[in-house]
């Protein structure tokens, strides 16, 4: 960046050759090629396990590839190709990435993360003034604003992620790669990363950005690529595009649609009055907090993460205990909360990290399906594990959600996401909960996976449920919720209407 | 670049044959100390064998030898499944021998079929108390139960010295810090006349036999095990998990302590400070050795009694110092251990990953 931009001229300062990557038995990739051209935003798109990491990977030389080159064009404009296998030199070409997770220090200044690492490791004296000079100047340049001395850990997510991108920067990179950028931004921020992006395009900078998102890059990029099962299995020019048709590429057969019918609420299912939880910090807290929800309803919760959603999840599950406040599900009050009792009173829990709270990868998917009902006398007679009710149990369970897998007696862990998730699903549904707590349930699961999850959510709304969805994804809260409240500082707030623009706003702390 | 990575199916040819080679694997190691002191590794080794399966006597020596491993061995396995990691086994020993003794040597005048299953519940109850304490610390305060299990073996072996010393003290042993013997009633009995083998052995057996089925086949199993793979995902599915750690950990403590009552009222009949030659740590090994299954705990109990047992008898019969002896026994634990490890997981010296994260 420090060097004057050149003037737009549509080269190639990319090019993936037939880069092929197996894995013992798994292709990963087979034959991609791929150019990026110079200004240009090239839209990587791919269900969960396309291979859109992996390519990535080979580009950065994270992985070695087993076939297939790599170049990047110098200064010059010339392609020279890129010795494989060597971070180092993908650094070194100007290819800069930028994690879904990112990779800073919290109790760093915005300053420091973006210059550490770029300065000779024995050098005597920093010169900070200089640094900050050329960071100055990039943030005018490329309008990537965030405040630089503060410790990164008190910016908010979308500045943290600006400074992410003004470290790639400040290592002069040329190419930018974004893994899944707007999966934690509110829409206003994600509008905001969008025009950035294109104001640094406009100067030369070429981006890869990885999606699932359609909508937005239907929006926002020029060109799209679409891999499956480690293939490229299209490519196009956005404006050619639409979405149906991409997201038939996507997943090889016309997405499944959740179709969304109103219905008529019920009865309350649960109830919390004035609960306040106090968390370690502010961001699992909950203050004075009122919430209603009926049979035959989806609640949908938006907010941006970690403004309370953990701490409310945390209460319905029987987690936190409140500190105020009472909780009732159906007519009984449930003074002293906890999993066991929330189960027991009819809460379907879907916890938001599956293999951590929902799983023990360890044991069986036999003994998965049956771990909260281990006192039912199905299950268990004096104390003994009853076995085969256990496996006929998983069988019947297993066929009627479709877990697929090495068999009921394999260890839970080698079940696929997705396939963890529908174990969950068949766990909590199969009981007839009165209320279903789903928590990011479809977070990092594919496109034909979270269809199912929201169809069964559905499903049991049908039935007479009520389900309390948490959810990061505003257009899955929007898709599947007949009601919303936005959440933001551990309180509720009613969304006058499922308005997208207004209730983004509201997330973001903004009077609607 | 080395990465460690667990092996996806282990196959039974290799199951059986890594553990089979390590054993060669240490015979061959071991040779080389024998070599230096001038010993024939080969008679050397003969010795061993005879030493362990020679005579009804060598059998019976190793069996009691393994008898105190099977109960610290099983502690060690329960308690590291639920990952509540008692390194204390040592301690809980000499507090079930106290407690054997506190009871069973002439505070209650009692007919043997009273006495006994006295000795045994008091000794268990005290064990119970030193894993249990420690586990109280760590669910109350987070205190971290490798260090106040380990720190605890040597307050308990102070506090063993100086009941010793006093109120245990045996009024007719002319000042020696043992106490006074186990009646004749209270002792468990032998198994054999005139061999050292007692009915210690068979109550370990049992044990272990109900603790295989307790882990795999009921509730409390499933619990223990669900906690000690993922106490989050437990706890979330409403398994109180504090409720388990106390309960595996009162097993575990017991069956230390019955490892203490075993030795005291089956073998030695009082209670000294050297009753136990560091069997609560050993039990560690074994645990590990079994990969913490109850009956596996038994065959590892026998194997590292028969080394122990085999390599002394033999630096006897050689000549060549106890060291050598010790030294044997190292090195076959050492190659068992890392062979057990090999079998488990795979060492990838490879400068590329092999799996896509």
């Amino acid at each position: 960046m420090a060097a004057p931009l050149t003037d737009m001229t549509d080269h190639t300062v990319l090019r993936l050759n037939g880069l092929s990557k197996r894995f013992g038995p798994v292709v990963a990739n087979d034959d991609v090629t791929l150019t990026l051209a110079k200004g240009e935003v090239l839209a990587l798109l791919g269900e969960n396990g396309a291979g859109k990491t992996t390519l990535m990977n080979m580009l950065f030389g994270h992985y070695l590839p087993d076939a297939g080159t790599v170049e990047v064009a110098d200064q010059a404009g010339h392609l020279r190709s890129l010795p494989l296998g060597q971070p180092q030199a993908a650094l070194g070409a100007g290819v800069g990435m930028v994690h879904q997770h990112f990779t800073l220090a919290e109790n760093l200044n915005a300053l420091d993360n973006i210059t550490l690492g770029a300065e000779p490791l024995l050098a005597l004296r920093r010169n900070r003034r200089a640094a900050r000079a050329r960071v100055q100047a990039i943030i005018d340049q490329s309008g990537l604003s965030a405040p630089l001395d503060v410790p990164v850990g008190r910016l908010s997510v979308g500045e943290r992620q600006r400074v992410e991108i003004l470290k790639a920067l400040y290592r002069q990179a040329r190419i930018l790669v974004l893994d899944e950028p707007t999966a934690v931004l509110t829409p206003q921020e994600a509008d905001t990363l969008f025009a950035n992006i294109k104001r640094m395009t406009a100067q030369g900078l070429s981006v890869i950005f990885i999606s699932h998102k359609l909508r937005e890059v239907l929006a926002f990029s020029d060109r799209i690529a679409v891999l499956r099962h480690g293939r490229k299995v299209g490519e196009m020019a956005t404006s050619d595009a639409d979405e149906a048709a991409i997201a038939r590429m996507m997943v090889g057969a016309d997405t499944p649609k959740v179709a969304h019918q109103a219905a008529t609420p019920g009865a309350p299912v649960l109830q919390l009055r004035g609960v306040s939880v106090t968390g370690r910090s502010q961001r699992d807290s909950l203050t004075d907090l009122d919430l209603t929800v009926h049979a035959h309803e989806v609640l949908g919760i938006a907010g941006i993460s970690g403004n309370g959603q953990s701490a409310l999840a945390n209460v319905i599950a029987g987690l936190a205990v409140p500190s105020a406040g009472t909780v009732q599900v159906d007519d009984t009050p449930i003074p002293r909360p906890s999993p066991a009792a929330m189960v027991q009173a009819g809460v379907g829990r879907i916890p938001e990290d599956r293999h951590h709270e929902g799983i023990v990868g360890a044991m069986s998917v036999a003994e998965n399906m049956v771990i909260e009902r281990l006192n039912d006398p199905e299950i268990q007679s004096h104390g003994l594990l009853r076995r085969s009710a256990i496996r006929n149990n998983a069988t019947r369970l297993a066929q009627a959600y479709d877990v697929r897998g090495p068999g009921v007696e394999a260890a839970a862990r080698l079940l696929s996401g997705g396939n963890i998730q529908k174990l969950i699903l068949a766990r909590v549904f199969d009981r007839g909960p009165r209320l279903i707590l789903a928590n990011q349930p479809t977070r990092g699961l594919d496109m034909g996976a979270a269809a199912e999850v929201g169809r069964r959510l559905l499903e049991a709304r049908d039935r007479g449920a009520g389900v309390v969805l948490i959810s990061e994804d505003l257009d899955e809260i929007l898709g599947l919720a007949d009601r919303v409240v936005v959440i933001r500082d551990g309180a509720l707030i009613q969304a006058p209407d499922k308005d997208r623009a207004k209730i983004g706003l509201m997330m973001a702390g903004e009077p609607a | 670049m080395i990465r460690i990575e667990p092996r996806p199916a282990p196959s039974r040819a290799f199951a059986i044959g890594i553990p089979v080679l390590s054993a060669l694997m240490a015979l061959g190691f071991a040779a080389i100390p024998l070599l230096a002191a001038g010993a024939n590794p080969i008679t050397a080794y003969g010795e061993m064998v005879r030493g362990v399966f020679g005579s009804v006597f060598a059998v019976s020596e190793m069996l009691t030898r393994a008898t105190p491993l099977i109960f610290t061995g099983l502690a060690a396995a329960l308690a590291f499944r639920a990952k509540l990691w008692n390194i204390g086994a040592e301690g809980q020993l000499y507090l079930g021998a106290m407690a054997a003794v506190a009871v069973g040597a002439g505070a209650f005048d009692l007919p043997g079929l009273l006495l006994v299953p006295l000795i045994i519940v008091m000794g268990a109850a005290a064990g119970a108390a030193g894993m249990v304490a420690p586990t109280y610390l760590k669910t109350r305060f987070g205190a971290d139960e490798v260090v106040t299990t380990l720190l605890l073996n040597f307050i308990i072996l102070i506090f063993l010295q100086m009941m010793l010393e006093g109120p245990l003290q045996d009024p007719m042993g002319l000042g020696w810090p043992q106490s006074a013997p186990v009646l004749d009633q209270g002792m468990l009995p032998p198994l054999m006349d005139r061999m050292r083998v007692h009915s210690g052995l068979i109550l370990a057996l049992v044990l272990a036999a109900v603790a295989q089925v307790m882990l795999a086949r009921s509730v409390w199993g499933f619990r223990l095990r669900a906690v000690g793979e993922n106490a989050a995902a437990a706890r979330h599915a409403g398994i109180r998990v504090n409720r388990s750690l106390f309960g595996v950990a009162a097993i575990s403590g017991g069956l230390a302590g019955l490892a203490g009552v075993s030795e005291v009222a089956g073998l030695k009949g009082y209670l000294t400070a050297d009753l136990s030659p560091g069997f609560g740590y050993t039990g560690i090994v074994v645990a590990m050795l079994a990969g913490l299954s109850p009956l596996g705990v038994v065959v590892a109990a026998l194997f590292i009694a028969s080394v122990f047992v085999g390599a002394d008898s033999m630096s006897r019969a050689m000549g060549v110092s106890s060291f050598l002896a010790d030294l044997v026994v190292s090195v076959s634990l050492l190659c068992v251990l890392v062979g057990g490890f090999i079998a488990r997981y795979r060492i990838l010296w490879s400068r590329k990953p092999e799996v896509a994260s």
